[in-house]
This record gives C-alpha cells, sequence and structure tokens, in this order.
C-alpha cells in the first residue's frame, strides 16, 4: 500500500466518443514511469483528469496517505495537495520576468489575503536564486520570460513545477522542441527527481523513453494495452501491431 | 505597508506630487481661497474628474490587471452616490420641514417622518417613507451602506458567476445586463427611490448653511483628491506583490494559474468586489457634486465610457487609466458643452455636440488598432523604452529566441 496515485476503472466520453475505457493505473511514491501511445490514445485526457480538468463518467482516483478522493476537488486544491503538471506547450507567463514567475510557483499559502501581505523574504530569494540557476536562467532572473528561447520557456516551466514542490509531477512531452543537448539534461533532470517523488512523462519520442530507462505504459483507445520495461513492450504482439501495422 | 514602498514604485511618489500640486493650485485659484480665476462651476467639474479618474483606477485593477472586461461598474458608483444622496436629502428635508414649522408646538417622530416623506416623495405620488430609507436619517449609517451595499451586491454577483465559470465576453454581457436592470428597476416609482427624478438637490450640505458653494466645491475637490491619492496607493500595493503577479497571471492565462494551485474564482472575486467598492466611494463624491443622480447614471453607456477612458488611457498601469479618465472626460465636457466652434464644410456644418460620440468612437478604435498602450504608451517613447515588434509564432529551439517575422527579416 505504497501508491501515491491510484486510478481505477476510470472511463470517459465526449459526445459519444470514448477517450478513456476502464483505465487503471497506480504509481509509488518515487517512481519514474513513461506513457506512451499513439495519437488520441487517451494520454492527455488521462492527465487532465488527474488534475481535476476532466471529471470521468466513472471510477475512482485516489490519492497519498489519507487516500483522498482527488474527484472531489477542483484544479487549485489537486494542484495544492501536490500535483504538478508540465503542459505540451511551454506556459509561461510571457509578461512577468523569470524572477515573478518563479515567486508566483514558490510554495507558500495560496490565499489571496495572504498572498496581498506576502513580501518575499531574504530565504525565497535565494530559493528563486538556486532554482533558477538549476534550471540554467541564473543570469535571466530580471527578464521577462517572454523573451525566452522556446527551450528556455521549456525550462522555466521545469523551475516552476520545482518551486511547487509536488509529491507526483505530470510531464507531457517534455522533450518537445529542445536540442539535443537540452534533451539529455532533461533526461538527467527527470531520473534525478524521480529519487524523491512521482514523475510520469507522457511522451511519444521512443529515444526518448530508452533513455528514461523506467517502467513504460502504453495506452491504445483509452485503456492500458502493455505495462513492463520497453523492451518488454517493444516486443509485445499488440503493442508492435498498434504502432506498426497500421 | 512597509516602509520603502514609495521608494520601490516611484511612479507613485511622482502622481502623489501632481496631484498635490494641482488641488493646492486650483485652491489658490478658486473663488473661495484664492483669486477667483477658476469659476466655481470649474472647480466642481474638476472635482467630479477626480472621482471619475478613481472609478478608473478601479476599472484599470480589474480590467487592466485581471482582464475581466467588466461593463457594469458604474452601477456601484451610482449605487453609492444614491446611498450617501439618501441621507443628504432627508436631513436637508428635516431641517426645512422642522423651520418652517418653526415656533409651533414639537412634532411627534412620526409627524415628523410624514412631513418629510411628502416633501420627498410628492413628486411620486407617495407620502410613506419606503423601508430602504429607515437608516437616512444617520450619516455614518447611510456612509457604511456606501461601502456595504454595492461591496454585498458585487460579491454576490461575483460569487455566482465567477463560480459558474462564466469568462470573456459572456462576463461582459452579465456584467452589463446587471447595471440595466439595476437601473430599469430604479426608474420604477415604486422602488422607494424617486423613480425618474432621483434624487436632487445634493450639493446643499446639511449642517453647514454657514459655507457657500464656492467653499463646499473646493472642500470637496480636497476630499476627492484625498480618495484618488488613497486608492492610487492601495492600486499600487495591492499590483506590487506576488498579488499582482497573481492576477497579471490570471488575465493572460486562467487554467495555469488554477495549476499553479491558485483558487482563481476567490482572486477574482476579491478584486470585483474590492473594486466595486471603491467605485461606490468615487460615485459617492461625485453625487454631491453634481448635485443630482437619477437612474440614467447607471444606464449601461456609462459603463463602457468608463472602459473607453481605460483605454484610451493605457490599460495595464495605473496612471493610465487615470490620465485617460481625466483627459477623455474633460475634453468631452469641453466638447459637449457647445464651447468647440462648429466647422462648417459648405455643403453640411459638423456641429460637435452631435458628433462627438463619433469622434470619442472612432478614437477609441484607432487607439485599440495602433496604440494598444494608449496615452500611457507616450510615456514609454519618452523614456526610450521600445520593446521590439514580436509577431508569429515561436520557431523552436534552433533559431533561438527569434520569433516567425524577425527570423524572415
Amino acid at each position: 500500500m505504497n501508491h501515491l496515485l491510484e486510478v481505477s476503472g476510470i472511463s470517459v466520453t465526449f459526445d459519444g466518443f470514448r477517450a478513456i475505457n476502464n483505465l487503471s493505473f497506480s504509481i509509488g511514491t518515487a517512481e519514474l514511469r513513461a506513457i506512451i501511445g499513439p495519437n488520441g490514445a487517451g494520454k492527455t485526457t488521462f492527465m487532465d483528469i488527474v488534475t481535476g480538468k476532466t471529471k470521468p463518467d466513472e471510477g475512482r482516483v485516489i490519492w497519498g496517505e489519507k487516500s483522498t478522493n482527488l474527484l472531489k476537488l477542483n484544479e487549485a486544491k489537486i494542484a495544492r495537495a501536490g500535483v504538478g503538471r508540465k503542459f505540451q506547450r511551454p506556459t509561461v507567463f510571457e509578461d512577468q520576468s523569470v524572477a515573478e514567475n518563479l515567486m508566483m510557483a514558490l510554495k507558500a499559502n495560496r490565499a489571496p489575503w495572504s498572498v496581498l501581505f506576502w513580501r518575499p523574504t531574504k530565504a525565497d530569494h535565494f530559493k528563486v536564486a538556486a532554482l533558477a540557476e538549476e534550471v540554467g536562467l541564473g543570469d535571466s532572473l530580471a527578464r521577462k520570460s517572454g523573451e525566452l528561447s522556446h527551450g528556455q520557456k521549456q525550462w522555466l516551466e521545469i523551475g516552476m513545477l520545482l518551486a511547487q514542490e509536488p509529491r507526483l509531477l505530470l510531464v507531457d512531452e517534455p522533450a518537445a522542441g529542445m536540442t539535443l543537448a537540452e534533451r539529455e539534461q532533461t533526461t538527467a533532470l527527470l531520473v534525478d527527481l524521480a529519487r524523491t517523488r512521482a514523475v510520469v512523462v507522457v511522451e511519444h519520442d521512443m529515444e526518448f523513453v530508452r533513455r528514461l530507462g523506467c517502467k513504460v505504459t502504453v495506452l491504445h483507445e483509452g485503456s492500458v494495452l502493455a505495462e513492463g520495461s520497453l523492451d518488454h513492450v517493444t516486443s509485445n504482439p499488440k503493442v508492435i501491431e498498434v504502432y506498426l501495422g497500421r | 505597508m512597509k516602509p520603502g514602498f514609495l521608494a520601490k514604485n516611484p511612479s507613485v511618489l511622482t502622481f502623489l506630487l501632481v496631484l498635490a500640486i494641482f488641488t493646492l493650485a486650483i485652491t489658490f485659484l478658486s473663488d473661495a481661497y484664492g483669486s477667483g480665476l477658476v469659476s466655481t462651476s470649474m472647480v466642481k467639474t474638476l472635482g467630479k474628474t477626480l472621482c471619475l479618474c478613481l472609478i478608473a483606477i478601479a476599472m484599470d485593477l480589474i480590467w487592466g490587471y485581471t482582464g475581466i472586461l467588466s461593463l457594469g461598474h458604474f452601477a456601484f458608483f451610482g449605487l453609492g452616490g444614491y446611498m450617501v444622496g439618501m441621507w443628504l436629502m432627508f436631513a436637508r428635508t428635516r431641517d426645512i420641514v422642522l423651520a418652517s414649522a418653526g415656533g409651533a408646538l414639537p412634532m411627534t417622530p412620526q409627524e415628523l417622518s410624514d412631513a418629510i416623506a411628502s416633501q420627498i416623495f410628492g413628486v411620486v405620488g407617495a407620502s410613506e417613507l419606503p423601508t430602504v430609507w429607515a437608516f437616512a436619517g444617520s450619516l455614518p449609517a447611510q456612509l457604511a451602506l456606501v461601502v456595504l451595499v454595492p461591496g454585498l451586491l458585487a460579491f454576490v454577483f461575483g460569487w455566482l458567476a465567477f463560480h459558474s465559470r462564466v469568462t470573456g465576453v459572456y462576463l461582459s454581457i452579465l456584467t452589463q445586463a446587471m447595471t440595466l436592470a439595476l437601473s430599469l428597476y430604479l426608474f420604477q416609482n415604486d422602488s422607494g427611490l424617486r423613480g425618474n427624478n432621483g434624487l436632487s438637490g445634493l450639493q446643499n450640505i446639511p449642517g453647514i448653511e454657514g459655507a457657500g458653494q464656492d467653499a463646499v466645491s473646493v472642500w470637496f475637490l480636497w476630499a476627492s483628491a484625498l480618495a484618488l491619492a488613497l486608492g492610487y496607493m492601495l492600486a499600487s500595493f495591492i499590483v506590487s506583490g506576488k498579488f499582482g503577479s497573481v492576477i497579471r497571471g490570471i488575465r493572460d492565462d486562467e487554467a495555469r494559474v488554477r495549476f499553479l494551485g491558485y483558487s482563481v474564482e476567490s482572486y477574482k472575486l476579491f478584486v470585483f468586489t474590492l473594486t466595486a467598492v471603491i467605485a461606490a466611494i468615487a460615485g459617492a463624491l461625485y453625487y454631491p457634486q453634481a448635485g443630482i443622480i437619477n437612474p440614467a447614471e447607471m444606464a449601461p453607456i456609462a459603463s463602457i465610457y468608463l472602459a473607453v477612458w481605460v483605454a484610451i488611457g493605457g490599460r495595464g498601469r495605473l496612471y493610465g487609466a487615470v490620465v485617460g479618465a481625466a483627459f477623455v472626460s474633460l475634453v468631452s465636457t469641453w466638447f459637449t458643452g457647445g464651447r468647440v466652434p462648429d466647422v462648417n464644410l459648405g455643403f453640411y456644418t459638423v456641429k460637435w455636440v452631435d458628433w462627438w460620440s463619433v469622434l470619442l468612437g472612432l478614437s477609441f478604435v484607432l487607439v485599440t488598432l495602433f496604440a494598444p498602450k494608449g496615452l500611457a504608451g507616450l510615456v514609454d517613447l519618452v523614456q526610450g523604452l521600445r520593446p521590439p515588434r514580436r509577431g508569429g509564432t515561436p520557431l523552436g529551439p534552433d533559431d533561438g529566441s527569434l520569433q516567425e517575422q524577425e527570423a524572415v527579416e
């Protein structure tokens, strides 16, 4: 019973189309997991359900030691419970500086009144600087994040995720739009992060998944097709059929 | 507010200085306290303009910073005016009734109340004091209602709207419907606020009969300037810290803020209610200077004008809103006051009284298209801050931070 997140039997239908069909999934407190699958397999919908953006028609999503029912919480509360999400396209607040972006993400009380009177302490400034350093933006703290390159925005968003100190990280195609060197850095970071928390990576770049060297879950038509090491699943005839057979 | 706030926000200091100099200058040029170069009616116009600047700050907070285009903030402005107007009218009528009864036997409270009611409501054919006037005899109570009534309305309306996740243009339409409904309701005679007659004679402040309008107008100018200064400081305090970051984040990408763990609805509700209260205070200072308030003041067009002022001034920065409101409303007074010479084109004479709204609409469109930063953008021009034009989509890692169009060049 050391699962951090346990999703069981969820289904969701959009206008008659079954995006998720009786899907079950679970992940431990410190585990790296890759989810792969062809387009339309339900990868993003799965993340939407865990983060509260979409409510499933049936099924359960249970979180943490206290077995909280995530389906009863809204997006903000789920995020505060410790679920961090990185989107496919980098979404940072382009009108604000790198430091402001990180400061906003920093773990602290999120209620309007306390935010209104919240002023950063020395420790907060130090934390922000350290985070920026970690994602290679140490010199860009005062720059507007809209000026950053695509890859740098990806990094800033990862930095913001780290600032939230989540227990579960959902990462949607982290390698998209990154150079080869940046990809290697990202892999190393994700592997490192998974030592202390759960990380779920959605990706359809097989090469990238291979580098992560972790357990893989294959989704197809809204349910789990296969699960295991990458070599194990790629030798699965059903997976080969889905990926190559058509 | 911790020390160093003004030092960190030099624009606040500049603003306060300009406002103080303006207020002193008008005082020394006024009829009551100076050379008399500025007429009492002009002092009133300027005082009213300061109140409009204050509601423009509220609009900038809700629209420019939080990204909620509210087209209903004049409802709160009007309600604030009604709340203070009720006391002004009631107290003054009470004085008149008591004076005219002078020497006779003292009236019972019921007789007094009936006499005041028939004075105030004779015009709509009623002679009983409606329940909403229950506190009209007490200045502190009505001043509290200036904040409470619009604040409560904004809270309830905002709670319903934001928790059903109504956003964008739908929310704008909803706010507009709110102000229209309120104004239609107040137009009815049995709403208890004298229907389309509204409240009048508000320029006469009970209890200070010794002072003439020339002095009172200057006092209201001071009060309006003080309210504007406090409102400006409050608004810049709100937008300067992390709270400001969060609301600008909500404006730019609401979903992302939600996934950071902030309850977007609570923030919207907070800003909406706060700005409604600011608008109400501005209204409470405005209508004693205007002398009259009627439901037409809450017509949707008023709130649309408010959006136009802020857009022309430059939304997303506080002094932009102030400059826009002051500039457009003063120019508007000038044009619609018939003081601008007509233009004779031979075949047609352009009468500015009629053509002013066309001119205003045109400048609104032009500003939106060609100078989205508004008048405040001129400040950037002076300071040499010209951000690069960025269009198109990001190109990806290899071409670095150039955007599509830049890379082509």
